[in-house]
């Protein structure tokens, strides 16, 4: 009797808007970063059917050359930072501590309030566009000294990036103090599921990186309005440190946006396959091992700035070997795809063309570790379609694969299969439609971050335009589908996929409010 | 005379119409798909480099993707495989560690090779500095005193649309950087403001341009030609309209172009110790404001504000002439307004200035002469 009165008192909370405000819990939490993230991926996916518009044809039309850098540097922004990060995070809120068996995160207040800095961060960045002189136009990378040119918005980015690593670092310590200390009795590190280890050594990743971006846009800050010289030549500063601290950040962030959809990836596959993950241990260490090396590449994002012969050799080298451990994921996959009993879900569907698109990102990032070949590559749109191939077909479709997978568990309804499925189809051959071409415009010479371009372009773009715009409106059918199967749908039951074998779906489906407040016991 | 009977489309040949008209349609379309042809050393290089190493991507995809997709098609629940049960073997996961190691040991004897190449720019027959500004590229010919600066011939009209659109739209210049073929070239880079990138595809150069630092790179033009290129560094508003062209001619035709370029400066000095009517001022100035104010202070005077404030009606313009004047000759540190002094004649920035003076609504009447501005130099 005590027992079931000291449980309806845990499934109290506020309702209405309170409950989102006040909430500790790590499921509405998870659920609040997913919407977030939906709803600033609309945002920054509207400004790049801008771009896209106005780059339909030759000549300015649709909006001013000002305009259009604006809308490249914020869609970069908001993409990364609003978007794909979050979004990522949301799954780590809900699905960490379902997956260790935990009844919730380790600091449940403090997950609240990163989640909470994240929309003021945002309404920074979208009202910046309203200010005198428009939002911040010196793209994402926020290079000085062009920085220093602009607006007030500029500070408001400045500002709007501190507070959104602000919210990563926590959040990031509350992934590692959940992981490391809550983990159902039995359950070793090397019996954590794929998707947790990817999480763990993300959020270390996070923890060493957040604070040099931090430190960066700092000095940008104190560069325009407090008189140093850290990047200015006529001060005794340098404007490629900038470049420097920049990429000793970027280039870990590039593998915080992929190393969980890897591990969202490895959820999926085996569950599909009805087979074991192939090569746990491997995968465990390939992705310990490319986040070792993302600390050691950074300056393969400057080779034209003209480092010195033995500079370009040893990041060319380096950046060479990341295709190792990347190469050893893409060949488990396959092997564990190898003699399964597959069926085509949604979810497979994305993770297997996740397999296939990532890799030729790879084959591309490949292509521009060469030095030569990345002095005529670098700033084109070749550049362009490797990101967007890591990071679209990469990062977001296995986002959208790990939305299908766990819907029936998160809501208790099976999504729409059929209009999964046609979702799927219309974002993989638009993406590939908008994308691979870039890949033909970056070799004959088309920059990036151009406004207009040269008439031997031309063809390309109208293509590549077309194709961006049914991407941009097939998100919509996605969209449909996550409503829908929120307000209704089939009963899931707890354990839809018959081949998933991670604790949450020894849950039901939706999972109670708190779960888990016994921990389950793991052999 | 009798018509001939009009010959029957017999099915066959109407198929064969309908598949080839959307080829004719295509046929006008153009899809380059490779890196543009290169002229120099360097330039093949970097071609040959990335057709192996596709070669090696595309093999590699072949050898991973081949059994992917046979597991998909023969490996399926519907057509009752049962799966098996390994999740190990480390023969096999030691070999896919080792192999690509090697591939890409393979991959790196040669461009390294390149690399070294590429970054040797000593021993140059003649060198060029070039200087990134918002938004145009100065050259100078370093020991000849010839100095100029190459901006966007495209005209506004084009861009906006009120204009067909020429052949070589936003990648021709006004004047062009001149190279002799078949001597080294070694370029200097630096920048006046912000970082912006000096790129021509078919050289095989992308060098960042940084202000405060000298990049050097270096080229060996085979053949006569013009060869075409854009910055490729976010450099600000204009940066989509600052493009490079390169001509390379025989050394012969090479040092008469030398000449006329010494004697074509005599002249400039010459013409800036005469005294200029008013309206021979304002006519002048238009064209050096509309190829060096327009793009930010916009055609109509009115700027795009507040990084670029409007000049009509504006206080320095209608205010006294040297503030206006010192203005534009030494810009405004910590804006973006450039200083115009190193960049242009004389004759050129009191000609501007006095547009300036006497356009849109600014009414001032004041004719400045070339001697103001050179007493700015002293």
């Amino acid at each position: 009797m005590e027992a079931v009165l000291h449980d309806s008192h845990h499934e109290d909370h506020p309702t209405g808007l309170m409950r989102w405000f006040t909430t500790t819990n790590h499921k509405d939490i998870g659920s609040l970063y997913l919407w977030f993230s939906l709803l600033m991926f609309f945002f920054a996916g509207t400004l790049a059917m801008l771009i896209r518009a106005e780059l339909f044809q030759p000549g300015i039309q649709i909006v001013q050359p000002q305009i259009f850098n604006q809308l490249t540097s914020m869609h970069g922004l908001i993409m990364i930072f609003g978007a794909i990060m979050p979004a990522l995070v949301g799954f780590a809120n809900w699905q960490i501590p379902l997956m260790i068996g935990a009844p919730d995160m380790a600091f449940p207040r403090m997950n609240n309030w990163s989640f909470w800095l994240l929309p003021v961060a945002a309404i920074l960045l979208s009202t910046s566009f309203f200010v005198p002189g428009g939002a911040m136009a010196g793209g994402w990378t926020m290079y000085p000294p062009l920085y220093i040119q602009g607006g007030i918005s500029y500070d408001m980015t400045i500002l709007a990036v501190h507070i959104m690593g602000l919210s990563s670092i926590m959040g990031a310590i509350n992934i590692i103090v959940t992981v490391l200390n809550l983990r159902a009795p039995g359950m070793t590190l090397m019996k954590m599921p794929l998707f947790v280890w990817t999480w763990l050594i993300t959020a270390f990743l996070l923890v060493a990186v957040m604070p040099v971006l931090a430190s960066v846009v700092t000095m940008l800050l104190t560069d325009r309005h407090f008189g140093t010289h850290f990047f200015n030549a006529a001060g005794g500063g340098d404007p490629i440190m900038y470049q420097h601290i920049f990429w000793t950040f970027g280039h870990p962030e590039v593998y915080i946006m992929i190393l969980p959809a890897f591990g969202i990836i490895s959820t999926i596959i085996p569950t599909f396959a009805r087979k074991k993950l192939f090569g746990y241990t491997s995968m465990v260490y390939a992705v310990a091992a490319i986040a070792g090396l993302s600390f050691m590449v950074w300056a393969h994002h400057m080779f034209t700035t003209g480092m010195p012969v033995a500079g370009q050799l040893y990041f060319m080298y380096a950046t060479m070997l990341i295709s190792v451990p990347t190469g050893v994921k893409v060949f488990n996959w396959v092997a564990t795809l190898w003699k399964g009993s597959i069926s085509f879900e949604t979810p497979m569907l994305f993770a297997l063309a996740f397999v296939c698109l990532f890799t030729i990102g790879g084959f591309s990032g490949l292509v521009v570790s060469i030095v030569p070949v990345d002095i005529q590559l670098q700033d084109t749109y070749y550049v362009v379609a490797h990101f967007h191939y890591v990071l679209f077909s990469g990062s977001a479709m296995a986002i959208m694969g790990g939305i299908y997978y766990w819907l029936p568990k998160w809501t208790g309804h099976m999504y729409d299969e059929t209009l999964g499925r046609i979702h799927f189809w219309l974002t993989a051959i638009a993406f590939n439609v908008t994308f691979f071409p870039m890949h033909f415009l970056g070799l004959a010479g088309m920059p990036r971050r151009i406004p207009d371009y040269a008439l031997q372009f031309a063809d390309f773009n109208r293509l590549v335009s077309l194709g961006s715009f049914v991407l941009g409106a097939s998100q919509l059918i996605f969209l449909y589908v996550v409503v829908k199967c929120i307000r209704g749908g089939a009963k899931a039951g707890d354990r839809p996929w018959e081949g998933a074998e991670t604790l949450e779906w020894s849950l039901s489906s939706p999972p109670p409010y708190h779960s888990f407040t016994v921990a389950p016991e793991v052999k | 005379m009798r018509l001939r009977k009009p010959r029957t489309i017999r099915p066959p040949s109407l198929l064969a119409i309908v598949l080839l008209l959307p080829l004719a349609a295509l046929a006008d379309f153009q899809f380059p798909l490779n890196l543009q042809k290169p002229v120099t050393i360097v330039g093949r290089e970097i071609y040959d480099l990335n057709t192996v190493i596709n070669w090696i991507c595309a093999g590699i995809f072949v050898v991973v993707f081949i059994p992917m997709f046979y597991a998909l098609w023969h490996h399926r629940k519907s057509l009752g495989h049962q799966p098996h049960h390994f999740h190990e073997n480390s023969k096999l996961e030691t070999l896919w560690t080792i192999v690509p190691f090697l591939v890409l040991i393979g991959i790196a004897i040669p461009t390294t090779a390149v690399v070294v190449d590429m970054k040797d720019t000593s021993k140059p027959d003649m060198t060029v500095k070039v200087t990134g500004r918002q938004w145009k590229w100065e050259y100078e010919y370093l020991g000849q005193e010839v100095k100029y600066i190459s901006t966007l011939a495209t005209s506004r009209d084009q861009v906006n649309n009120k204009a067909p659109k020429s052949e070589h739209y936003l990648l021709e210049v006004d004047k062009p950087l001149v190279v002799p073929t078949g001597q080294k070239v070694r370029l200097v880079f630096t920048s006046a403001d912000v970082i912006h990138a000096w790129w021509v595809p078919a050289l095989g150069v992308k060098q960042d341009a940084i202000p405060g630092f000298l990049r050097d790179a270096w080229i060996k033009v085979d053949e006569p030609g013009t060869y075409r290129g854009q910055c490729a560094e976010l450099c600000g508003v204009d940066h989509g309209y600052m493009p490079i062209v390169v001509e390379a001619v025989p050394p012969a035709k090479f040092a008469a172009w030398m000449d006329q370029q010494k004697t074509q400066l005599a002249e400039a000095k010459a013409a800036a110790s005469k005294e200029y009517a008013l309206a021979e001022l304002v006519a002048m100035g238009e064209k050096v404001y509309k190829t060096n104010c327009v793009s930010c202070h916009q055609a109509n005077g009115q700027g795009l504000p507040p990084a670029f404030p409007p000049l009509d009606n504006s206080k320095v313009v209608t205010g006294a002439i040297e503030g206006h004047l010192s203005t534009v000759f030494h810009g405004r540190p910590g804006t973006a307004m450039q200083a115009f002094g190193p960049q242009l004649s004389d004759l050129d920035i009191a000609a501007v200035v006095t547009y300036e003076r006497n356009s849109w609504h600014n009414k001032t009447g004041n004719a400045v002469q070339p001697r103001e501005v050179a007493a700015l130099r002293k």
